[in-house]
């Protein structure tokens, strides 16, 4: 008998050691500075609320409305943010049938700098299938579109990964006693598609219109809970906008018009 | 009884490292409905119905919100906004997204434009015309994709469909979004670019 409690005692052992290397592993840590932050490119900021209570619809499948303590801390792993918060207004219409079920929704007031209202953004994020928690890779495929009445609309295309987001808040804030997390954490959430960690961004109408460019989205937290998701966060969208077009001129044909001696 | 603890321990770093490796996100996916057309090309239709899949409705000054409890921003510059959100359908009516449709007037042009989200595709973002078409059609070009849709191009109709039903469970009617879809054409080594 004390031989099989021993097998059983270092079975446990082992999977305590497994999960402590991968929640510390420091070879899954934070990316370094994004190249957006120190572009010398022209770039748009936007600030949003990205706590669901304080966006004007937030909508997923529900479920952490229903799901047991435990059945939600397992949930954590997968989706930190989707597992924990309620839909909001509360009778929103939520997102359970099984093609939209790991989707989530959210239309935000968007604010420059100044928090000024400058246009309204709508974001939809999925899990990923190309997930990998062994690799600290929790990813979400997501997109954003943003109208900025004035200014044009922009499609943002990007891969995030909660992966940081849940090592050092949600882990922390699951262990806590009181089940939250209060801090301050700052992460660059977007790490693709582009070749440098940024989003893809394009723009239907407006000044930008075809014109191609790249974006960040980062997440600042000061609280987080365990039952109720986010409880202090603000999210930051930036696009690095490219020179004017009307001032490019084809290097190849120059006509009449240009400055090409 | 050292040995066995030293076993359980390596059986116990194999097992739960084997559990997150085989720990999988898997989309459910239905079968896409994409119709061959005769000019090259694909094409795929998808269907709302109002207005049980209506999410949302945001505008300036309504008087009934949907949802309910919802608190559309009062902002000069929304003034002009209007944006709503759905879930979408396919052709065999099975929800298999989300979308949404936002119109803005005002500056140098009218903006009418639709993002799908399918979530184990991808996304696409549609520019339509501000004016309908004869027949109450309005078309719009396909502007950008991720994924599944990112080397695609080609253009997107949208028309709302009354409902003649009697049956008093059945929709209104229903927003009817037909998608061509146009793929890119990849130059093979020897192939050169037509000038």
């Amino acid at each position: 008998m004390k031989f099989v409690i021993a097998l059983v005692l270092g079975i446990i052992t082992g999977a305590a050691i497994f999960a402590a290397g991968i929640i510390y592993n420091p070879f899954t840590a934070h990316r370094g500075l994004s190249p957006l932050l120190v572009t010398d490119a022209e770039v748009i900021t936007l600030n949003f609320s990205n706590v669901p209570a304080e966006s004007i619809v937030y909508t997923n499948n529900g479920e952490s409305l229903q799901q047991s303590p435990l059945a939600r801390a397992l949930r954590i792993w997968k989706a930190p943010i989707r597992s924990t918060s309620a839909p909001h207004p509360a009778k929103v219409l939520q997102l359970w049938e099984a093609p939209i079920r790991s989707t989530e929704a959210l239309a935000t007031v968007m604010r420059d700098a100044r928090s000024q209202t400058v246009g309204i953004g709508f974001k939809f994020s999925s899990d990923s299938e190309k997930s990998r928690l062994l690799f600290g890779e929790a990813i979400a495929d997501s997109v954003w579109y943003i109208l900025l009445p004035g200014q044009g609309t922009f499609f943002i295309e990007q891969t995030e990964n909660y992966w940081p987001f849940l090592r050092e808040v949600a882990f922390p804030a699951w262990r806590s006693s009181a089940n939250n997390w209060r801090g301050s954490w700052l992460g660059d959430m977007t790490t693709g598609p582009g070749a440098l960690g940024t989003a893809a961004v394009s723009s239907g109408s407006g000044r930008q219109k075809g014109v191609q460019m790249n974006g960040l989205e980062s997440l600042s937290t000061r609280a987080f809970s365990v039952d109720s998701g986010l409880v202090g966060a603000e999210g930051r969208l930036i696009i690095e906008v490219p020179e004017t077009k009307d001032e490019w001129v084809d290097p190849v044909e120059p006509t009449d018009n240009t400055a090409t001696p | 009884m050292l040995r066995n603890f030293f076993i359980g321990t390596l059986l116990g770093l194999a097992g739960a490292a084997a559990a997150l490796y085989g720990y999988n996100v898997n989309q459910v996916r239905e079968v896409s409905i994409v119709e061959v057309i005769p000019d090259g090309g694909n094409r795929e239709s998808f269907h709302i119905n109002i207005p049980m899949d209506r999410i949302m409705i945001g505008a300036p000054g309504q008087t009934g919100t949907l949802p309910a409890g919802l608190d559309w921003p009062v902002d000069e510059i929304l003034a002009n906004v209007r944006a709503e959100m759905f879930k979408i359908r396919n052709a065999r009516d099975t929800v298999i997204g989300v979308a949404v449709r936002a119109a803005a007037k005002g500056g140098d042009e009218d903006i009418i434009e639709w993002v799908l989200h399918l979530p184990a595709r991808g996304s696409v973002l549609v520019s339509m015309e501000a004016a309908p078409r004869e027949g109450g059609y309005r078309l719009g070009e396909i502007r950008a994709g991720s994924r599944e849709f990112s080397p695609l191009h080609g253009f997107m109709t949208e028309r709302w469909v009354a409902n003649n039903s009697e049956d008093e469970d059945a929709p209104s009617g229903h927003i009817e979004l037909m998608a061509s879809y146009v793929g890119e054409h990849q130059l093979s080594d020897d192939e050169e670019p037509i000038q």
